[in-house]
């Protein structure tokens, strides 16, 4: 006789049905959107700030796009929401990367949000491509960017771009931001921050997060944009919802689901303890 | 005379890489404007090794007749075809460049979902094995359902304290124990990188005489 109890039987499902309740979770609000609002944290309010007090047509933000395809899911969205600020603004964009595979998503990200905004190449945006190296580059650029990049990713050479005329290292840099799922960030933070004293933020996975939270206590960092739910932040502060904030659905109903995992395994696990204790007293 | 020409550069670069720091003097300066620029050269080199150690791992895989040499194949047929089209196409760097076509469409789609499948294993590990057996655990599974509220907009419609709750978790203990961390790993960074540059430490010139 089968005389195990409901509880035995859920510690011991196949995992492949917890695997398709993901899935359902994930999927339900492409067909039925919640449309849930997105609370602004300080830690984005800060990034937007700063981005908003950038002069326009004037010293250029560089954007530092650093993620691999592995994480694009996560911080592509805050590279779209601050190109789309700073191009609303007319805030020149220098975007770069530190990571091989950051070429293509760099480019694909910055061409998108100019397209929108009718920007102008070599007026408005530039895109200068990758260099090998992390501490090197970063280093090299407080010095003089054309150390490192002497010709944009298509053989332009920086003199011959307007919008990169009187700009020749940091100190013409008002801001630069990184988004990069490794520890471009801490890169930055050491080699522009610290020597230089170049105003640097952040987008990360939302994984890594937490590890820069000492780094904006500090003041090291002037923002931080953490996983999905910051990219949703900063959309909702740009009024523009894109891929973000449609994500906060999924993430919203997953979490659920995990913690109610969480709870039922727990119950589940303490009272089928419980009853081998009381069988195993007698 | 091997090993002494190393530690000897080894101890000239890390000297004069901590001392230029503090000396503004354009000479110094200078030079450590090329020093950089040979750094990143020679970090260039690195893409090539670490490119002929993979076909040699797969090359070897397949000579050998390994059981698992059909990935081998695929992995250097990969590898060849988009290094044929970023080295000899034309417009490679262009947007609708066959390279950046197969990146798009192949690569990125495959490392996203990759990375994805993470999500079905967290669920599943979080049923099975996020037990609150200890004081600990249960504080821990606490902070961290308290967090996963109040990270999504759900939770702020749950109850409004369970943001403000999420942030004084992520800006007070999750600080303190992350600088307690960064400060003993700083620590041990210098340790290491002195006994480098001094010669205590030669791991990194691999074994043998």
């Amino acid at each position: 006789m089968d005389g195990r109890s409901l509880f035995d039987k859920i510690l011991k499902i196949d995992r492949r049905w917890i695997f398709l309740l993901v899935g359902i979770a994930v999927v339900i609000p492409f067909f039925l959107p919640l449309g849930l609002p997105v609370v602004v944290t300080p830690p984005v309010q800060s990034l937007f700030d700063e981005v908003d007090r950038l002069p326009p047509n004037s010293q250029p933000l560089l954007m530092s796009i650093d993620y691999a395809p592995a994480t694009l899911p996560e911080l592509e969205p805050m590279s779209l929401a601050i190109l789309r600020h700073a191009f609303e603004r007319d805030v020149n964009v220098a975007v770069m990367t530190l990571h091989p595979a950051g070429y293509g998503l760099a480019e694909r990200a910055l061409l998108q949000a100019a397209e929108e905004y009718g920007m102008v190449y070599g007026e408005d945006y530039v895109f200068l491509g990758f260099q090998p190296g992390v501490s090197a580059v970063i280093l090299s650029l407080g010095v003089n960017i054309r150390n490192v990049f002497p010709e944009d990713a298509y053989g332009t050479s920086l003199s011959q771009i307007p919008m990169m005329e009187g700009i020749r290292n940091f100190d013409d840099v008002p801001l630069a931001v990184t988004l990069a799922g490794w520890s471009a960030a801490e890169a930055w933070i050491y080699y522009a921050v610290e020597p230089y004293g170049q105003r640097v933020a952040a987008g990360v996975t939302a994984v890594m997060a937490t590890d820069y939270y000492p780094y904006l206590g500090a003041g090291q960092l002037v923002g931080l944009l953490g996983g999905m739910r910051g990219a949703a932040e900063y959309e909702a502060l740009i009024e523009h919802p894109d891929q973000g904030w449609r994500g906060m659905d999924s993430q919203s109903i997953i979490h659920m689901l995990i913690i109610l995992l969480i709870v039922v395994g727990n119950v589940a696990y303490f009272v089928t303890g419980r009853k081998k204790k009381l069988v195993s007293q007698g | 005379m091997r090993r002494q020409i190393p530690l000897m550069l080894c101890f000239i670069a890390g000297v004069f890489t901590a001392v230029q720091y503090f000396i503004p003097h354009p000479a110094i300066q200078d030079f450590q404007e090329r020093f950089l620029a040979w750094l990143m050269t020679l970090l260039a080199f690195a893409f090539l090794l670490g490119t002929v150690s993979l076909i040699r791992l797969h090359w070897h895989k397949i000579r050998n007749k390994a059981d698992d040499r059909g990935y081998s194949f695929v992995a250097l047929a990969g590898l060849l075809v988009m290094i044929g089209f970023g080295f000899f196409h034309p417009a490679h760097h262009s947007p609708g460049s066959p390279f950046n076509t197969l990146f798009q469409n192949v690569q990125v789609p495959i490392e996203a979902t990759m990375f994805s499948l993470l999500a079905f294993y967290i669920a599943s590990a979080a049923f099975r094995a996020f037990r609150a057996r200890t004081m600990e655990a249960t504080l821990l599974l606490v902070a961290a359902t308290i967090v996963m509220l109040g990270r999504v907009p759900l939770g702020e419609l749950i109850h409004e304290q369970i943001p403000i709750a999420t942030r004084w978790i992520l800006e007070v203990p999750n600080m303190a124990s992350k600088r307690g961390i960064m400060i003993g790993v700083g620590l041990g960074m210098m340790a290491t990188a002195l006994k480098i540059v001094l010669g205590i430490e030669r791991a990194w010139m691999g074994g043998g005489d």
